[in-house]
């Protein structure tokens, strides 16, 4: 005998709750669009303000400070490249949303990652959300980021945020977590109060872990900026989105080069960030 | 030795339970339970029963016992780094387990200064920054800081280092490090769970006789683990031994070997015992340096210094002894312009012969500081005894290997 079980009606839940939230707080939401719109256009505007050359060659002039000389010309090469390729400007464009999502991501994720490691209560109640953040689909925050933001940069920095934030709490996290406890304990022998403690102890010796879980957010931000073009978010995804609904493969690699050009060396100038500061 | 000394921290009743029942492991206890038997019946373990002892000011108190005796948990009730179950721990007048957190923390400032087997070190510091640790968590001004470090780093031999980090250090220096911090803090006692069982046995004796001296230059306060016999005889003004929890004896060097409590004691130091049929000459070590009767004082103080003598035996032309001149005394002598030794010499010595059995050594020490002299019977000077001496034969008459050993035999032999 077949029992009829009811289909839960969870995607009317979350949408229900997704309608009432939009229009409750639309002002806070509003808010947030204006000041993240103008966080967006503001450094756009500065590094398109200079000009390719000029600020090709103080990127590479920071690759050499910060790394290697290789990395440097490495790093030459591959903007020329971009440059001559004529993807200048949406190279800036999703630069400018990765930057501003990894600085919000970051400044939400290190106290709520260092909260966590303090607090049994607060890590195990967290760990599971991170899980969820992490493991649900990407494009799924697109979603109700549109009716939050409208489509365009900001939802795009929404999704972004919520996607990419999760490594940076859980290194932090961890990193703390990893401090040996015969160095706590020699903190509280000499009486050190927890901000002490906090700062003088626990968070330099993290800070390997952390910057390890930054760069980590750094990544997923990238790769999240470039989906977000489905969403109408400016830059190097967008050319990829328009070669597609164009069916032209050659400009879709070119733009799809760009993004690994600019992966590769967001990723070996925050390794090298947190191995000089490790040193 | 024998007169009164001030209190510096009294602990009366002191007991530590681990688990989540300690009333119930306690109730046991007063019945007479073990901590076999309480484990067993309530999964507590009884860390520490009824501890009784005070800290002398001044004094290094030596607290000995095998793994698992609760060393380290009681040196960590003293500061409250492990949460006492009951129990009184004062110092100054202060009860510490009643402290509330920010009287505990200032409390921990003021008072202790720990220094950890593993060293503890903080590897993102350099040493000069890990030696001022202590005094940047008080707040002390970075200047004052800078320049106490300093100083301390100097007393442990370390200047030249400041710019260094841990990792850099072999684990003698490390452990100087750990030290030059404790010192630079000036708290009141100094705490030092196992701090040299890390390090191997020639870094090791260098570091006690290092830790002696600056216990007879600061008289700081100090409270020593250890889970060696030799160490605890080579540096304890007194030693509390502790066995399951409980204290079994707490006696100077001389009584616990002399009076041991119980057969647990007895057995403990049973090597040792065998150093009732040593004598004086096997103890003896050569004269580093003597003096003539005719000799000034500046000749004096110039052997002294060296051979690294605090003082030196006078000598005449036939070798036999007939005095001790301090440096001190010799220092004085030279400023008032006295001419020769035999004016500022002291008979205040004991001499002994080849024959005088090791352990009325001890007695002599506690009275006299000054190295025994070993004579002949015509009064010949032939080699002197230094306390540390005495010990190391005792010691070694114990073998460590056997120290190291007893638990297993003990307990078997108490079930
Ligand atoms: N946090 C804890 N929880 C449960 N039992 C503990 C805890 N800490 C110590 N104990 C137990 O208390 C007893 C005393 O331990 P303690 O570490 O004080 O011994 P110790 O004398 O310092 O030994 P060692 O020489 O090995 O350092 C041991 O039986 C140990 O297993
Ligand atoms: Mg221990």
């Amino acid at each position: 005998m077949a029992i009829e079980i009811p289909r839960i009606p969870l995607g009317g839940w979350i949408e229900g709750a997704l309608t009432w939230l939009t229009s409750e707080y639309s002002m806070v939401t509003r808010a947030i669009s204006r000041a993240t719109q103008t966080g967006i256009n503001g450094l756009n505007d500065a590094l398109m303000w200079l000009p390719p050359w000029a600020l090709l060659l103080i990127i590479v002039a920071i690759c050499w400070k910060v790394a290697n000389a290789r990395l440097a010309i490495g790093g030459a090469a591959g903007l020329a490249l971009i440059w001559n390729l004529g993807l200048w400007n949406p190279m800036i464009e999703t630069l400018t949303l990765v930057v501003i999502a990894t600085l919000v991501a970051v400044v939400i994720a290190i106290p709520v990652g260092i909260t966590a490691a303090l607090s049994e209560r607060l890590y195990r109640t967290i760990m599971p959300v991170l899980d969820f953040m992490q493991t649900m689909p990407a494009f799924v925050y697109l979603i109700p980021a549109i009716p939050f933001f409208g489509i365009g940069s900001v939802s795009a920095i929404f999704a972004t945020v919520i996607f990419s934030m999760p490594p940076a709490i859980r290194f932090t996290t961890l990193g703390i977590r990893q401090v040996p406890k015969e160095l706590i304990e020699a903190a509280d022998a000499y009486g050190a109060t927890r901000g002490q403690k906090l700062v003088k102890v626990q968070l330099p010796l993290s800070l390997p872990t952390v910057m390890a879980g930054i760069n980590q957010t750094i990544m997923l931000a990238l790769s999240m900026v470039v989906i977000a073009a489905m969403i109408g978010a400016d830059g190097l995804g967008s050319e990829v989105w328009r070669a597609i609904q164009r069916l032209r493969p050659g400009d879709g690699f070119e733009a799809g080069i760009a993004v690994v050009i600019l992966a590769m060396l967001l990723d070996r100038l925050t390794q090298a960030l947190s191995k000089e500061r490790k040193s | 030795m024998n007169e009164e000394r001030n209190v510096k921290i009294r602990v009366r009743n002191l007991s530590k339970v681990f688990g989540s029942q300690p009333k119930k492991a306690l109730e046991l206890r007063d019945q007479g339970l073990k901590r076999p038997e309480i484990l067993d019946k309530t999964g507590q373990t009884l860390g520490l029963s009824n501890i009784d002892f005070d800290v002398h000011e001044g004094e290094l108190l030596v607290i000995m016992g095998l793994s698992g005796s609760g060393k380290s948990t009681l040196i960590r009730c003293l500061n409250r780094l492990i949460e006492p179950t009951e129990g009184e721990i004062v110092i100054d007048g202060e009860d510490i387990p009643t402290l509330g957190e920010k009287a505990l923390l200032e409390c921990r400032r003021r008072h202790f200064s720990m220094v950890f087997q593993n060293f503890a070190l903080f590897p993102h510091r350099t040493v000069q920054k890990n030696a001022e640790f202590g005094l940047e968590i008080r707040g002390i001004d970075p200047a004052e800081r800078s320049e106490i470090a300093r100083t301390a780093l100097k007393q442990v031999g370390l200047d030249g280092w400041e710019d260094a980090y841990p990792s850099q250090l072999s684990g003698g220096m490390q452990q100087r490090v750990g030290l030059a911090r404790a010192l630079a803090n000036d708290a009141s006692v100094l705490l030092m769970d196992e701090a040299f069982s890390a390090l191997d046995p020639l870094i090791r004796g260098d570091m006690q006789q290092e830790l002696l001296q600056l216990q007879s230059r600061m008289q700081k306060t100090t409270v020593f683990i250890t889970h060696d016999l030799d160490e605890a005889l080579t540096i304890g003004d007194r030693i509390v031994l502790l066995k399951d929890g409980e204290i079994v004896q707490i006696g100077t060097p001389e009584e616990i070997l002399t009076k041991p409590a119980d057969d647990y004691v007895r057995r403990f130091i049973e090597g040792v015992d065998k150093a009732r049929i040593l004598t004086a000459e096997s103890a003896m070590r050569r004269v580093r340096s003597t003096v003539r009767d005719s000799d000034g004082p500046r000749t004096a103080l110039r052997k002294m210094r060296e051979h690294g003598l605090d003082s030196i035996y006078i000598i005449d032309r036939d070798q036999q002894l007939i005095g001790l001149i301090e440096a001190e005394a010799a220092s004085q002598a030279l400023e008032q312009g006295k001419e020769r030794v035999t004016d500022v010499m002291t008979q205040d010595f004991r001499r002994v012969t080849l024959e005088e059995p090791m352990h009325h050594l001890f007695a002599m020490f506690s009275e006299h500081s000054f190295p025994i002299a070993v004579v002949d019977d015509q009064q010949r000077l032939l080699g002197v005894v230094v306390k540390g001496a005495v010990l190391d034969q005792l010691a070694q008459a114990a073998e460590p290997t056997q120290i190291a050993e007893p638990s297993t035999t003990t307990t078997a032999g108490d079930a």
